[in-house]
């Protein structure tokens, strides 16, 4: 144990200055729910305790069903990103906080999106979420805004809500987060009792801000941090003045949730224990690898996002593969992000030394790399290098931005300034070659301090898009090819091109380009399984529904089929990991006491995902036109991603168009390819719309949102103005 | 002095007196299902599963509730919030685990059972720490 102490913090708690503050009786949690949402408007420096209904309990389950519902009674058609109204919604969901069964400690965030103008939603593990809900609250909503920075604090333990200044705390994660944690606990073991929330300098300058969740590594003796990173949601927080979100609860237990069947959760908890340690390693490896183990098969299958998204391929990616990042984590024991998660693919490295930056000569431990860090700020933009890699995944953290978007927008910049339509006038001096991994660092540099081109660069990639037509002239149709967003929000870091079912996975997804909605290259690309346009709707139904379901119960969706039990492979359905859904179904009973089916599992998502989707509408978007891609997820733009891959292209044109390419041009079959591509991805909407009960435009009918109850007045009256049409 | 448990597979006649003198001891109950140590027949032997002290669960357990102490691994219950990770990655399938027992349980190397073993098959072995 390490030596501990904190008097070091006393003269930074003395500046602060109390806003508010409240004594609260805390409710018992009954059967994986508090019954009560905590409201905090920082314009009025107001804390607020509310009931939460059984009606929008049995309508919305939890987690992003319980954020989407509370963002949607704030926000107008016309509330912006930055507008006080606009709320930072967290919600862990009724099986958040189980103890037993693997990834159940997931919180979820929902918010105008800075990027999207529509709600983002992003998961994200570390304690926040269950010690929230155990201290007494479902969900937590912020709006407002303070005057200058504050920390919101909740004593989970004495039932005490402060609201204070905090002039002094640092903002950077790495500091700030370590400060709060010992400035919270009473002794070196109680500092994993807390866990905070927090931004960073850079999501103070631009849109693609995160947020970082934390937890104290017992075993490891430090902070980690996990990150929900999509859609700038760490730029609404620092916009509304926050410098951390802090809970700590001590009373944790194997059953806090005071499940109806606390047995059941234990049964089955303890078969996926014993499934994991079977299974993991001769499977994916996550307990020791990770998601790195993807980087690898990403490459072989050409899926690795290499020179923004022209190719899936590089040669150089060995050196980005599982095998590389061995010799730099640090050997774990117990690393799950939260409390039982056995499947632990939380990795780290401890003594890096960075090599630029306000940090500069520190030794420091750096969360991740996860896949889509490698392959977003790595071979996305031409970087081989791990360790520079690190340095970006570190600062991303510390300052809070998303190394996602961070990694794209990187990449994007780095093709135009390839190409030569983008130079050093417009980029600051900054040398945005690809492979350049000093001059990415330096912009991300720039975002922190909020100067130079990362200002700009921090605007997302649709703003970028905007301001290079604009004032430089480049050719709106070609930045619209190749700017790798969709409504506004950076891909993450897969190959789409020779999948449709996944062009569909991302163009369609709620809040945009983001996997984690469908992940089904796999069953559509390399096992054919999809073949015709309504088995892909079918699997664009299913699995986005089943998915969604994680975000709103509580879980990590890892355990579901990163990891699947022996003999899954014999299964009817093996995509469906059928033995891991019958485990779901039985956790729900266990936990809230309500018998469901798979059907009515789907039927739960359905409700929320549709709600998600008028709410889209009600921001003005969520149609047809917004599920646009940019054609480089659909097929090649240029003449050298073609001429990459040019037999599979050139064979595609002879069996699936009827177009012999012998004698063609490049530019010909380009053309020929594309229009090809880009109508069998219209036809998939069709289909995909038609299985979703959506009209032509995309929009839910009033028979759907009828079918699954949520014809509230206020969302008809969105789709009113589209009815006749239906 | 690391003390564990020593077994003689040949010698146990698989009478369960120790899963008896177990279970009474630590749950004042005759319930081999609370016993830290199990007889299991398999094919008209008996094998012996009980604790080895080699401190797997220590490293699985994310509370640190699972310390080892001077003369065995022990289980501080008011630390453990009851993930059971330990009892699904014990290697030698030891962890006591019972749905009418809040916490996992396990041979702490007490030696009460070994005492009552008439055929010698289990015994405490005493090892100077590395």
């Amino acid at each position: 144990m390490a030596t501990w102490q904190n008097e070091d913090l006393a003269p930074i708690k003395e500046k602060r200055r109390l806003l508010q503050t409240i004594s609260y009786e805390k409710g018992e949690v009954r059967r994986g729910y508090a019954d009560q949402i905590l409201s905090i408007d920082l314009t009025k420096s107001q804390i607020e305790i509310q009931p939460l209904s059984a009606e929008i309990k049995s309508a919305f389950t939890g987690g992003r069903g319980f954020g989407l519902w509370s963002l949607w009674q704030r926000a107008t058609p016309k509330t912006a990103w930055n507008d006080p109204e606009n709320a930072i919604v967290i919600s862990c969901g009724p099986i958040g906080g189980v103890t037993q069964y693997p990834g159940a400690g997931k919180s979820y965030v929902v918010t105008i999106s800075p990027l999207t103008g529509i709600p983002v939603d992003s998961n994200v593990g570390g304690y926040f979420g269950p010690y929230l809900k155990f201290s007494g609250f479902d969900a937590l909503e912020v709006t407002g805004k303070a005057k200058e920075d504050v920390i919101l604090f909740i004593d989970g333990d004495k039932g005490i809500i402060t609201l204070e200044t905090a002039p002094l705390e640092e903002v950077n994660s790495h500091l700030l987060v370590d400060q709060l944690t010992r400035m919270g606990a009473d002794s070196w073991k109680d500092q994993q009792r807390i866990s905070v929330v927090s931004a960073g300098s850079a999501a103070d300058h631009v849109k693609i801000g995160l947020l970082n969740f934390s937890y104290f590594d017992l075993h490891k003796g430090h902070i980690q941090l996990k990150q929900a990173g999509r859609g700038g949601i760490g730029s609404v927080f620092r916009d509304k003045k926050i410098k951390a979100l802090v809970v700590k609860y001590s009373s944790l237990q194997g059953n806090s949730n005071a499940s109806y069947d606390p047995k059941g959760v234990e049964r089955l908890g303890l078969m996926m224990h014993r499934e994991i340690r079977e299974q993991d390693e001769e499977q994916n490896s996550m307990r020791k690898k990770g998601t790195t183990y993807l980087t690898g098969i990403m490459n072989d299958y050409h899926l690795l996002p290499v020179h923004n998204f022209k190719f899936g391929q590089h040669p150089k990616a060995e050196r980005l593969r599982d095998t590389a990042w061995k010799k730099y984590f640090t050997p774990l024991k117990a690393h799950g992000c939260w409390y039982g998660c056995t499947l632990g693919c939380v990795n780290f490295v401890e003594g890096l030394l960075l090599k630029t930056g306000p940090y500069q000569g520190e030794r420091v431990v750096v969360d991740g790399p996860e896949y889509e860090t490698i392959a977003g700020v790595g071979s996305n933009c031409g970087i081989f290098d791990p360790e520079s890699i690190l340095e970006v995944n570190f600062y991303c953290d510390t300052y809070g931005i998303d190394t996602i978007s961070f990694g794209t927008l990187c990449g994007f910049l780095m093709d135009l300034y390839s190409q030569k339509l983008i130079d050093q006038t417009i980029t600051g001096g900054l040398e945005l070659s690809f492979g350049n991994g000093a001059a990415q660092l330096e912009l991300l540099h720039q975002m922190a301090k909020g100067e130079g081109f990362g200002v700009i660069a921090g605007k997302g990639i649709r703003a970028l898009k905007e301001i290079f037509v604009r004032e430089h002239g480049v050719s709106p149709s070609y930045l619209q090819d190749i700017g790798m967003e969709c409504k506004g929000l950076e891909f993450s870091e897969y190959i789409s091109k020779e999948s449709l079912a996944q062009q569909g996975g991302y163009g369609i997804a709620n809040k945009g380009p983001q996997h984690d909605e469908a992940w089904l290259i796999f069953m559509d690309m390399v096992n054919n399984q999809l073949p015709t346009f309504e088995d892909k709707a079918e699997a664009l139904h299913y699995f986005p529904m089943f998915r969604t379901w994680f975000s709103l119960v509580g879980l990590c969706k890892l355990p579901w089929n990163d990891v699947v039990p022996e003999g899954n492979a014999e299964e009817e359905e093996p995509n469906k990991v059928p033995e891991h859904v019958q485990n779901y179904l039985d956790l729900f009973l266990a936990v809230t006491g309500k018998e469901i089916t798979s059907e009515e599992l789907i039927l739960q998502s359905e409700r929320v995902y549709n709600f998600q989707r008028v709410f889209n509408l009600k921001m003005g978007q969520g149609r047809r036109s917004h599920d646009d891609l940019p054609y480089r997820a659909i097929g090649p733009v240029t003449a050298e991603e073609y001429e990459s891959r040019r037999e599979l292209y050139d064979q595609e044109l002879k069996e699936n168009v009827g177009w012999s390419p012998s004698g063609k041009t490049t530019i010909e079959k380009i053309k020929a390819l594309r229009e090809h591509r880009e109508k069998r991805y219209e036809l998939l909407k069709d289909a995909v719309y038609k299985r979703r009960g959506w009209t032509e435009d995309g929009i839910p009918t009033l028979e759907t949102l009828k079918r699954l109850g949520i014809d509230y007045p206020d969302v008809v009256e969105v789709i009113r103005p589209y009815m006749e049409k239906m | 002095m690391v003390k564990s448990l020593g077994k003689r597979l040949d010698l146990c006649v698989g009478c369960r007196i120790c899963e008896s003198v177990c279970s009474n001891l630590y749950f004042k109950e005759d319930d081999r299902e609370k016993s830290a140590i199990k007889i299991e027949e398999q094919d008209g032997s008996y094998r012996i599963i009980a604790c080895t002290q080699c401190g797997a669960c220590v490293d699985i357990c994310p509370a640190q509730a699972i310390e080892r102490k001077k003369n065995a691994i022990i289980i501080n219950k008011k630390e453990c919030i009851q993930c059971l990770s330990c009892v699904g990655f014990c290697p030698e399938g030891a962890m006591g685990y019972h749905r009418d027992v809040k916490t996992p349980f396990k041979c702490i190397s007490c030696g009460s059972c070994a005492r009552e073993c008439s055929e010698e098959a289990i015994f405490i072995v005493r090892e100077e720490e590395a």
